[in-house]
């Protein structure tokens, strides 16, 4: 025995004597992970979190969260003698005069678009593969709240220099408070204690920043995980793979390997974008004061969606009496992000509802075998991505040479009929792919090698199905539509429930209506032997012609011609 | 006294009061504006210029802009435009335009100084008018680089940006990226206020300001960056775009690589 080994067990055995964990231990550390690329996108958010949890505390120990007015006499020589915020001075004394402070800023701001392009992709993987169904729900809706909070933890952070961007920033966010009707004009006095800017808000926004939000989301975070680890992570169809198992390898020590090396590469990959790419250059921005705006001002990535939709907005608003009701911030940035949000929490009981599905899956879906689901995922991308385009319309106007009122108006259309044409040509891919993984069981894959008989017919041959393809294939989980209820019971009395029934039965259907149903077991066995039967007849044309000369070897994974017993698992 | 008090409530007082009111008013803003809303004497321009001038406008201006300058349905007058307008928009390659649009785009230049000088001589003889600035009046030495960020930010940032990379205006009109922007046609541009810009005179923006202003534009020119590549100071949109692309490719690739099964 080494003397590792040796020291190592000494220390376990010193933990288990006094904590007990050593069966814990062994359950966790053997407990087995899927291997996929997609799986690790959560991993990205993890650990951009703790590269923000370590760069956050570093700019912490220089930043002053004070309104305080000083004269800037540091050693950024452009803005000397300049009057400014003791927020935005520090900021600049970060950048400018504190060791490393420039790097950990920049780390600490790709990080945090890091995190939510990181958590953003991660929930779409969970969308499309349908991996928020039962009982993932609750961690689904933890996930939602996890991307809201960390929306609005980005947003404080980076109001919080008080330069003229993040300012332009709090101005906005002032006015949607403004914009709410009633409240509106009270929330934001308590908000900014009196007008805006007020001596108040930064110092405010600071504890929100490094305390409370980073709380909960830590906290979030450890439950969600804790779950991931309870309810075991899911897995996509494939030979072997069951609702009952999880294939993949252990968490010691390959896993431990692979995750721990992962987070080196992200902190490697964030601090080299820090190390060579400015991000948020403060210093060029200057000093908020109320009355100055920067043409391009914009928010970042994450809430370019809401500042899209209020761009495009036309400029509604009420005047009744003394009151005023802006439409044109309330509809875009308080209903359509509200009902945005709560759509996104509610999606597993909507589909739920829809297919009236009780059972556990911890197989995913493969976003063919849900077509709406999937087209009402790429519908939502792209409804995103019209109001992303709406964001940023005044650098595209530029960049391109466009008028910025015609990329309005054509965007105020866009936005409501491109996503439901995204939706239907998605839905018709999904059901087309859906037919090709049916033909594939029932006549296997197309070997794109022609075969001539002697009675002159044309054969396409085709190959029997790889085992691991099969298995794809028929992991999938068939969804029948809720039948119509009759509106009537037995008795002839109308059903009080009907009504809703009704409803759910044409939701259901609209939702797996279109479905193309796996063939039986028995369809593929008969298929399966008649494909046997027309391979060896091939076979048979083909050796007749052995000796000819063959002009063009056949390519494509087939594996037979021109010779010994195939297997067609082989590949 | 008296018949003052007593024609105190006559109707017509109201009125006579404030247009009294009104004419002082406007009297004592001449009588002080008059120091700093006056043209600078614009400099001596040459007959032979003059001369030059004429000639090159009527071959290369006056089909729109009339021959005495006087300007068309499809071109203002130039009269009382100054030779600083001429300088601005000659030198910037914006005229002689190529075709009406929502705004003259910035093309080659297609005149020598000489001849600029030249046409601007003319149209300055036309009527008094912003003039070109002298070399001393672009000498930004002694500016103050801090003020002119402050003034830059309060007066150009809206529509040219924090970094003088330029911004949509509406219906296709841009204010235009500085990066290119020598201190002579700044100064003029701020003079003559051209397209949608508007005019910063000597008395909104006096010569020292418009000299602190000129050398940060110069600064931002320099395109200094402490925090590494620029990604053309666009602000965050730009920083999403790479973040998306180029930050979360790299992610995704390195993460295929560990999800690849070993053989």
């Amino acid at each position: 025995m080494s003397a590792v080994v040796k020291a190592g067990g000494a220390l376990a055995e010193y933990t288990d004597e006094r904590l007990g964990i050593a069966p814990f231990m062994k359950r966790s550390l053997n407990k087995v992970f899927p291997d996929h690329w997609s799986f690790m996108l959560g991993e990205i958010a993890l650990y951009s979190f703790i590269i923000l949890l370590l760069s956050g505390t570093y700019l912490t120990l220089w930043f002053k969260p004070s309104m305080t007015e000083i004269v800037y006499n540091g050693s950024y020589v452009p803005l000397d003698g300049v009057k400014m915020s003791e927020a935005y001075a520090s900021t600049l004394n970060i950048s400018f005069d504190v060791r490393g402070g420039l790097l950990m800023r920049q780390i600490h701001h790709w990080a945090a678009l890091f995190f939510l392009v990181a958590m953003t992709v991660h929930m779409l993987r969970v969308f499309f593969t349908g991996a928020f169904r039962k009982p993932r729900e609750l961690n689904w809706v933890m996930g939602a709240g996890l991307l809201t909070l960390g929306i609005l933890e980005g947003f404080a952070g980076y109001s919080l220099p008080d330069d003229l961007l993040s300012g332009t920033g709090l101005r906005i966010a002032e006015g949607i408070v403004l914009a709410i009707p009633i409240l509106g004009t009270w929330l934001s006095f308590l908000l900014f204690n009196g007008e805006f800017p007020g001596l108040d808000f930064i110092p405010r926004l600071y504890t929100v920043h490094v305390l409370l939000i980073p709380g909960i989301i830590l906290a979030l975070v450890t439950v969600h995980l804790m779950l991931v680890w309870h309810q075991k992570h899911t897995q996509y169809p494939g030979p072997g793979r069951t609702e009952k198992n999880v294939v993949g390898f252990p968490l010691l020590p390959v896993y431990m390997a692979k995750a721990g090396g992962f987070f080196f590469v992200v902190f490697g990959v964030t601090t080299l974008m820090a190390a060579i790419i400015t991000i948020n250059p403060i210093w060029a921005f200057g000093p908020y004061t109320p009355d100055q705006v920067s043409a391009g001002s914009q928010p970042d990535w994450y809430m370019g969606w809401l500042d899209g939709a209020v761009r495009i907005t036309p400029n509604w608003e009420w005047n009744i009496g003394n009151y005023s009701i802006s439409w044109n911030i309330f509809l875009p940035a308080v209903v359509l992000a509200g009902a945005i949000f709560t759509a996104l929490g509610a999606y597993p009981f909507i589909e739920r509802w829809a297919t009236g599905d009780n059972r556990e899956h911890h197989i995913l879906d493969r976003p063919r075998n849900a077509p709406t689901r999937t087209a009402l995922g790429v519908m939502a991308i792209g409804f995103y991505g019209m109001l992303w385009i709406s964001g940023g319309n005044d650098i595209i106007a530029t960049t391109f040479d466009l008028s910025i009122n015609t990329i309005t108006y054509v965007l105020r259309v866009a936005v409501f009929v491109v996503p439901p044409i995204i939706f239907i040509i998605t839905k018709r891919i999904c059901l087309s792919l859906q037919r090709r993984d049916h033909d594939k069981l029932l006549h296997g894959i197309e070997s794109g090698n022609i075969l001539r008989t002697p009675e002159g017919e044309f054969i396409e041959i085709h190959l029997p199905l790889g085992d691991k393809e099969k298995a794809k294939i028929l992991g999938k989980v068939d969804h029948v539509p809720i039948a119509l209820e009759s509106g009537v019971d037995e008795n002839g009395v109308a059903n009080p429930k009907g009504r809703t029934a009704r409803l759910r039965a044409k939701f259901s259907h609209w939702f797996y209506g279109d479905n193309v149903y796996l063939p039986t077991a028995a369809e593929i066995e008969a298929a399966e032997a008649h494909a046997a039967h027309d391979y060896h007849e091939q076979h048979a044309v083909i050796d007749d012609f052995r000796g000819l000369e063959i002009t063009s070897e056949p390519v494509l994974h087939s594996p037979a011609i021109g010779g010994h017993e195939s297997n067609p698992h082989q590949h | 006294m008296n018949s003052m008090a007593a024609r105190r409530r006559h109707p017509a007082t109201l009125v006579v009061m404030l247009l009294l009111g009104l004419l002082a008013t406007g009297a004592i803003y001449a009588a002080v504006d008059s120091g700093t809303s006056a043209q600078a004497a614009d400099q001596k321009w040459s007959e032979t210029q003059v001369e030059t001038g004429k000639k090159l406008f009527a071959e290369g201006c006056s089909s729109c802009h009339g021959l005495g300058g006087q300007g068309s349905s499809i071109a203002p007058t130039l009269i009382g435009a100054g030779s600083a307008a001429v300088d601005f928009q000659v030198s910037t390659g914006r005229m002689p335009l190529a075709a009406p649009g929502s705004q003259a785009p910035v093309k080659g230049v297609i005149y020598s100084q000489a001849e600029i000088d030249a046409m601007a001589a003319w149209v300055a003889s036309l009527a008094p008018g912003p003039a070109v600035p002298s070399d001393a009046m672009l000498d930004t030495s002694k500016a103050d680089l801090a003020m002119g960020g402050e003034l830059f930010r309060t007066n150009c940032a809206q529509c040219h940006s924090f970094a003088g990379k330029g911004g949509a205006l509406s219906d296709g009109t841009a204010a235009p990226t500085l990066m290119n922007a020598t201190p002579r046609q700044i100064y003029t541009a701020m003079v003559t206020g051209p397209a949608s810009m508007p005019v910063f005179s000597n008395a909104t923006l006096t010569i020292e300001d418009k000299q602190s202003i000129i050398k940060w534009i110069s600064s931002l020119q320099a395109n200094d960056n402490p925090g590494g590549l620029s990604l053309s100071r666009l602000g965050p949109v730009t920083e999403g775009l790479f973040v998306w692309v180029i930050g979360l490719g790299a992610l995704i690739i390195v993460a295929i690589w560990i999800g690849v099964k070993a053989k």
